[in-house]
């Protein structure tokens, strides 16, 4: 059999144009039910006691008065006692009551006595935190930093840093779980629904329940955020499945929106000192940086600095600072923001030194960014052309009269996105009618909406002519939804179940056209000689030939369908108030690619969404803890801020498509595009007022402290 | 949130009756219900005064303005013709929340709602103490804190919105309770806790607040409020300034300036009142103000760029008045 491709770019009727996400109308009519949605005959309701110390021995633990009170059915205790906790807000008894309210009087009534124990929240540096606190994860040189610093005709010097934010997903991590006898059904909000039965087999053991990975039946249809923290059933799920298996009744628990920001993962911090040298052309020759983060008591790995670009002597060092804050997890295009961040507004720092524009000085450097050169430099002159930054760029400091200050700023970045594991199982059925199924899950991101463009592309269909059946793990299994790798995956495995389905169609339907299968094509709904529509047959009448066996055929993932490695290009305009710090964005531009496009729609969708997101920690988030008590002072949406809809100015977005692009074949999107905006958003600030703030989030505090008008930290 | 019991009266007596030390009001619920969902408060009865038809309503009164207790946000920028002279007033009606939390929220809930300092909120206490009784805020995160009236032990910031406006058009407030109906100054209801179980209000356990009531002497004054936030959408502002001024051609005759989220009550800036008596209004002047406002501000360790904030907030407030 002949190779599998994508269509060629004259036969696509569906790849590659602008098609409105399939769920759309479900989701926005209140149709689409999310596992907050669910309700279970007889369910219960679930609560977790969270710890009320950053770090502390549990010493007893009595649940007597709890299991005693109205409506209550079930308690489980999940951190036993002698053991410690580890932030505020970790989780020690799960209880499930008749109501929720039930559920939350009872949990105000269980009695936990704990040691406390030093404990430490604030993002310092490792010299404070101490050897005991710090794990230095880096030390490492390339080329000869001190040569390459004799080199250097300019050099610049500065600090940056970026918090710890959260995930804050709109709809907080839970399940409803239901046992069926030995079998146990979960309804989660995941992005992993083919490898969570596992998990809960595994934590299901160590509560002494046993239930075999294919007793667990995971149920995701709709999704409401995950960004990382969502690959697996987390304690609260396995609590859920012990409290509904003690109760012998369905058990609902969603994290409260406190508990969501305390517990459900963060992005891990990076700061750094930074030293960076180039010729007074500004040609890059050396780089020095010593940087630290925390991401809670693990090591959150090693961030990839500099960013992009390969400069040839450099010198980096990294440590980990291991803090009571609660968990890390992996945050939409993990440790990129950071060392984009960190990286782009250092250079950037140092073109202003140099005199350069930064459009000019990323050009002149464009040629040790690697492989995605050619494309950074088409995208760089793409978004300039957009925003029409030689009109619009001025040098630091904007000299219009009055308060308000506009400036432009860049930022470059890059993503894997190659396809994970995935399986596809396509079946037509002698009636006409054609399902695609797959272990996978739609985050929200469009990805029912590939498959169903894939499969009826494939077999020459309108969208309506195929079912799409995800979100379920009785489908064939798929990968998890991380790293933007899921539509290749599916794409690909879709691609390749859809041809081979359709080839068995092509054979039993032949004889009748006086033709051999591989002379036939599928198009426009009917089965037809290539390219002769007067021999033909309709879909249904052709699929009415197979009798009463359906096909089924099974499609895997096709290297040959897709690769990965993208870059995209973003600039920032804003506005800022010198008198009050206030920053407004005025744009985003976003160019970016990601290879074949199967739905430019969808795929524009994430790159707005992704420069929203980028807003939101560019200028609002951060997760503020408390050295003194250890807790976390806003685990709420009053303080923990996300931008607003009067906050995010205009956003425009370019995808590269075309040649030199398609013909990678399929490619992520999901993550990279939020990868910028924080340092583009950074540098804007830095043209507009003359002066770099150089933390996140740029609060009207701190760029009235780069302003030196009475600011504090 | 612990069970309560529930009670619906139609008239302000047989709610009077209902209070006590145990029992809450409810109108907008926006700040009440969400104070017991986080166990900060535990009422063992609400006292619903939404039913209560004398509550509502918005309308002119003996030559002024009398605003119903219970009158929805909305429903104040509903009157925009009636409350055309008071643009201090719309101005932070509009900068409050969401128009959801508008529909819900009333004039009295707003300025009866509970500060938004993160240490109470989180459970340490109105005035944010620690297990040994060490107050929090001088050594913590104190952002969004006091700069003004901030020597202790309340170092929050008062959280109404149209309390700077109320108080800077010289608004009247009327309660009733058991004792009989009266009548204090708006600026009156606010005062600072010295010890943890006293209310940042001076409204007895079983008072209602009836309606506000705007003088006839508030017309002819030029008013405007300003508030600075991060940002546009639903936030609390980091400092509002609130200014009333009695004008004689471009001359100050007189001036009422109140600063909001800097102390832990509506801060009325006599110093800037002062610097604008008898002044031409201009640029330099509103200025000047607001440089005078900010004089005697004593920052906390985290928040000394509220001063400049409340500086920048009376100067545009000032000159937003006379636009």
């Amino acid at each position: 059999m002949a190779d599998i491709k994508w269509p060629a770019p004259a036969d696509r009727h569906l790849i590659g144009k602008r098609i409105s996400r399939i769920d759309g109308p479900f989701k926005s009519s209140g149709r689409a039910k999310y596992t907050f949605d669910i309700n279970r005959p007889n369910m219960l309701f679930g609560k977790m006691v969270l710890s009320a110390h950053a770090h502390a021995k549990i010493d007893k633990i009595d649940t007597g008065e709890a299991e005693g009170m109205p409506g209550v059915r079930a308690v489980y205790t999940m951190v036993p006692e002698g053991q410690e906790v580890n932030w505020v807000g970790q989780e020690v008894v799960a209880l499930a009551a008749d109501t929720e309210e039930q559920a939350e009087e009872a949990a105000d009534h269980v009695h936990i006595d704990y040691s406390p124990l030093p404990f430490l929240v604030a993002d310092t540096d490792p010299q404070q935190a101490g050897p005991d606190r710090t794990k230095q994860l880096r030390d490492q040189s390339e080329g000869d930093p001190q040569q390459g610093f004799q080199q250097a005709e300019v050099t610049h010097e500065g600090a940056y840093g970026i918090p710890v934010i959260t995930h804050c997903c709109l709809e907080s991590h839970g399940s409803v779980a239901e046992w069926n006898g030995d079998k146990l059904n979960v309804w989660l909000s995941t992005q992993n629904v083919s490898g969570s039965a596992g998990q809960y087999s595994d934590g299901l053991k160590q509560a002494g329940i046993n239930v075999a990975p294919s007793d667990v039946s995971i149920d995701c249809q709709y999704m409401g955020g995950g960004f990382g923290s969502k690959f697996g059933p987390d304690s609260w799920g396995i609590a859920a499945a012990v409290l509904a298996r003690k109760a012998g009744r369905p058990v609902k628990m969603m994290l409260e929106r406190d508990h969501e920001l305390l517990s459900a993962g963060c992005r891990p911090s990076l700061h750094g000192r930074i030293k960076v040298g180039a010729k007074k052309d500004g040609t890059l020759v050396a780089w020095d940086s010593e940087s630290w983060g925390t991401g809670g008591m693990g090591s959150a790995g090693t961030p990839p600095l500099p960013y992009i670009f390969k400069i040839p002597n450099q010198h980096v060092r990294h440590s980990a600072v291991l803090t009571n804050i609660g968990p890390a997890r992996a945050w939409r295009a993990p440790n990129h923001p950071q060392v984009c961040f960190l990286t782009m507004t250092a250079l950037d720092d140092l073109a202003a030194k140099l005199g350069m524009d930064p459009l000019d000085f990323f050009l002149k450097n464009i040629g040790i960014t690697g492989p995605r050169s050619a494309n950074y430099q088409e995208e760089l002159l793409r978004a300039a052309d957009m925003i029409a930054w030689k009109k619009n760029w001025h040098p630091r400091g904007d000299r219009a009269t009055g308060p308000v200050k506009r400036g432009l700023g860049l930022s470059i970045h890059t993503w894997g996105g190659a396809g994970h594991v995935s399986n596809c199982r396509c079946t037509i059925q002698p009636d006409g009618s054609v399902e695609v199924a797959l272990g996978s899950q739609d985050l929200g991101t469009g990805t029912r909406t590939v498959i169903d463009i894939v499969a009826a592309e494939t077999l020459g269909l309108p969208l309506e002519g195929v079912q799409v059946a995800i979100g379920d793990n009785k489908y064939p299994p798929d990968g998890a939804s991380g790293g933007s790798t899921t539509v290749g995956g599916v794409s690909s495995s879709t691609r390749v179940a859809a041809t081979n389905a359709l080839n068995q169609l092509l054979e039993k339907v032949a004889p009748s056209l006086n033709a051999t299968p591989d002379q036939l094509e599928a198009v426009g709904g009917r089965i037809q000689v290539r390219g002769d529509s007067a021999r033909s047959i309709p879909w249904k009448q052709a699929c009415a030939k197979l009798g009463a066996a359906p096909i089924v055929a099974m499609g895997q993932r096709d290297a040959s369908l897709i690769s990965a490695g993208v870059g995209g290009a973003q600039m920032a305009q804003v506005a800022v108030d010198t008198e009050t710090g206030v920053v407004r964005m005025e744009k985003i531009v976003a160019v970016q690619d990601c290879g074949l496009v199967i739905d430019p729609k969808t795929a524009e969708s994430q790159v707005y969404g992704a420069c929203i997101m980028g807003t939101c920690y560019a200028l609002h988030e951060e997760k503020i803890m408390d050295d003194q008590t250890g807790a976390c002072l806003n685990p709420n949406m009053e303080f923990y801020r996300l931008s607003g809809i009067d906050d995010i100015g205009e956003i425009q977005v370019h995808m590269m498509t075309g040649p030199g692009y398609d013909e990678r074949g399929v490619i992520g999107l999901g993550e990279p595009p939020v990868v910028s905006p924080g340092a583009a958003i950074s540098n804007a600030v830095a043209n507009a007022i003359g002066a770099r703030v150089p933390d996140l989030p740029i609060t009207p505090n701190r760029v009235l402290m780069a302003l030196g008008k009475g600011g504090a930290v | 949130m612990r069970s309560f019991e529930y009670a619906n009266p139609s008239t302000v007596k047989q709610a009077v009756a209902l209070l006590g030390a145990n029992a809450a009001v409810l109108a907008g619920g926006t700040d009440l219900i969400t104070l017991m969902k986080d166990s900060l408060v535990q009422p063992g009865r609400l006292v619903n005064v939404k039913g209560i038809r004398e509550l509502g309503g918005i309308g002119a009164s003996g030559g002024g303005l009398r605003i119903g207790a219970s009158a929805t946000l909305e429903e104040l920028l509903e009157h925009r013709e009636l409350l055309g002279e008071y643009p201090a007033i719309l101005d932070a009606a509009e900068g409050i929340a969401s128009p959801q939390m508008r529909n819900m929220g009333t004039v009295g809930g707003d300025l009866l709602q509970r500060p938004r300092c993160w240490y109470f909120r989180n459970g340490f206490g109105l005035l944010a103490r620690d297990s040994q009784g060490r107050p929090l805020v001088p050594k913590g995160d104190n952002r969004y804190h006091a700069i003004f009236g901030n020597s202790g032990p309340a170092y929050f910031v008062s959280p109404s919105s149209l309390a700077p406006a109320l108080v800077a058009l010289g608004a009247r407030v009327r309660l009733e309770g058991s004792k009989g109906p009266r009548e204090i100054a708006a600026a009156d209801l606010f005062r600072a806790p010295q010890s943890e179980g006293e209310r940042e209000h001076a409204i007895e356990p079983d008072e209602i607040l009836t309606e506000v009531v705007i003088p006839a002497s508030a017309r002819g004054m030029r008013n405007a409020t300003y508030e600075v936030r991060e940002r546009q959408f639903m936030d609390w502002p980091l400092a509002t300034a609130s200014v009333a001024l009695r004008m004689d051609g471009k001359q100050v005759r007189e001036a009422h300036v109140v600063l909001g989220q800097v102390a832990p009550t509506p801060w009325r800036s006599e110093a800037a009142e002062k610097a604008l008596a008898g002044q031409t209004l201009d640029e330099a002047a509103a200025a000047g103000a607001g440089d005078a406002a900010a004089q005697g501000a004593h920052p906390l360790s985290r928040n000394g760029y509220k001063v400049q904030l409340a500086r920048v907030a009376v100067k545009r407030a000032l000159l937003a008045a006379i636009a």
